[in-house]
């Protein structure tokens, strides 16, 4: 089972800071992150325009399908995955084997550029992530739900 | 498991609605999808055959509003009902925090309802999970038909546990929300235990 995903401010800055310094150094479009249940974590760049829900769904998706590819040929998972659209491209990668990088680019950069860029920031990201989960691991850590009510819950439903 | 997110002070959570080849589970998204406001939902994605059997998932994001100031979101995915899906199936269910399992009332489906619930149960077990654990309701779908099957002997044959159960009529909408409901409830409750 995949352990809980959370979230803080001090590594959310920290993660956007990666992401978006990556976006600038590969001239991506956009740069955003998943989790592997398909759970946008964060997103940088043009996305005014952008249904990310549904791209960290598809994404995530993706990722878990390309994965059962990768098994059947006695493969643990793909790293990386490119799509080569007509002017956008989608360069997708694994990060510590828990967190998908997604980076969207047009002519004005290249894949090569987008791997190295990517490769980079996945090793800061990584750290980052290897932070949080021991920070989320930390007994007492708890859930901010602890301490909301049955009426809490109903409230929620009532119409 | 759910996704909380103190820098946006969000939850996400993640629903799957399981169940043998067309009892209605992408039926279910459909009607919430048409009778939820326009700020509470986003877009439904349905990757489906040309025939409209779902093929890999259908995908709908909901928000159902504030608790303690943490906006609660829930993804709600089905997964492809015919059997040979089966690797689509177990791929939806990683990460999820409740399970809906859709059955098909016809007496018919017995069978296929039957075998569904114990591919449920295996692939939840394949991830880890234990179906007696998580957050876990049934609908029975299809009420109005005449040859729907007796609710007592459905009950006996899929749900021994005695988990919440719901009546409905998906096209209808009858019963849709109560599940869901129901579900959002049963996550929110296992949340607030904490794991």
């Amino acid at each position: 089972m995949q352990p809980q995903m959370v979230m803080y401010d001090e590594e959310f800055q920290q993660i956007s800071g990666v992401c978006e310094r990556l976006a600038r150094e590969a001239n991506a479009k956009i740069v955003f992150l998943v989790d592997k249940n398909g759970q946008l974590i964060a997103s940088v760049g043009a996305t005014e325009n952008l249904d990310t829900t549904s791209l960290a769904s598809l994404t995530a998706g993706n990722i878990a399908a390309t994965g059962g590819l990768a098994k059947l040929i006695g493969e643990k998972e793909f790293s990386i995955l490119f799509h080569e659209g007509e002017k956008d491209n989608l360069h997708i990668s694994i990060i510590g084997g828990r967190v998908i990088l997604v980076v969207i680019f047009d002519s004005r950069s290249s894949l090569g550029l987008v791997r190295l860029r990517v490769k980079k920031a996945s090793d800061e990201l990584n750290k980052i992530f290897d932070g949080l989960m021991k920070k989320v691991a930390v007994p007492g850590a708890g859930s901010p739900f602890a301490e909301i009510t049955d009426d809490d819950i109903d409230n929620l439903f009532s119409e | 498991m759910s996704f909380i997110n103190y820098s946006s002070r969000e939850i996400n959570c993640k629903i799957v609605y399981y169940g043998p080849g067309l009892c209605g589970k992408t039926t279910n998204l459909q009607y919430i999808y048409a009778n939820t406001n326009q700020q509470a939902k986003g877009k439904m994605i349905s990757l489906a055959t040309e025939t409209e059997r779902t093929l890999f998932f259908d995908f709908l994001p909901l928000s159902l509003g504030e608790i303690r100031g943490f906006k609660t979101r829930f993804h709600l995915y089905t997964v492809p009902g015919q059997v040979f899906y089966d690797a689509s199936r177990k791929l939806i269910l990683k990460g999820v925090d409740g399970v809906v399992f859709v059955a098909d009332s016809q007496i018919e489906r017995t069978e296929a309802n039957v075998e569904s619930v114990e591919n449920l149960r295996t692939n939840l077990g394949e991830q880890g999970y234990d179906l007696d654990k998580i957050p876990y309701v049934i609908q029975y779908n299809k009420r109005d038909l005449p040859n729907a099957a007796p609710l007592e002997e459905l009950q006996n044959l899929l749900n021994p546990k005695g988990v919440p159960h719901f009546e409905a009529v998906a096209p209808k909408g009858e019963g849709v929300y109560e599940t869901l409901k129901a579900i959002a409830k049963l996550i929110l409750t296992e949340l607030k235990k904490g794991t």
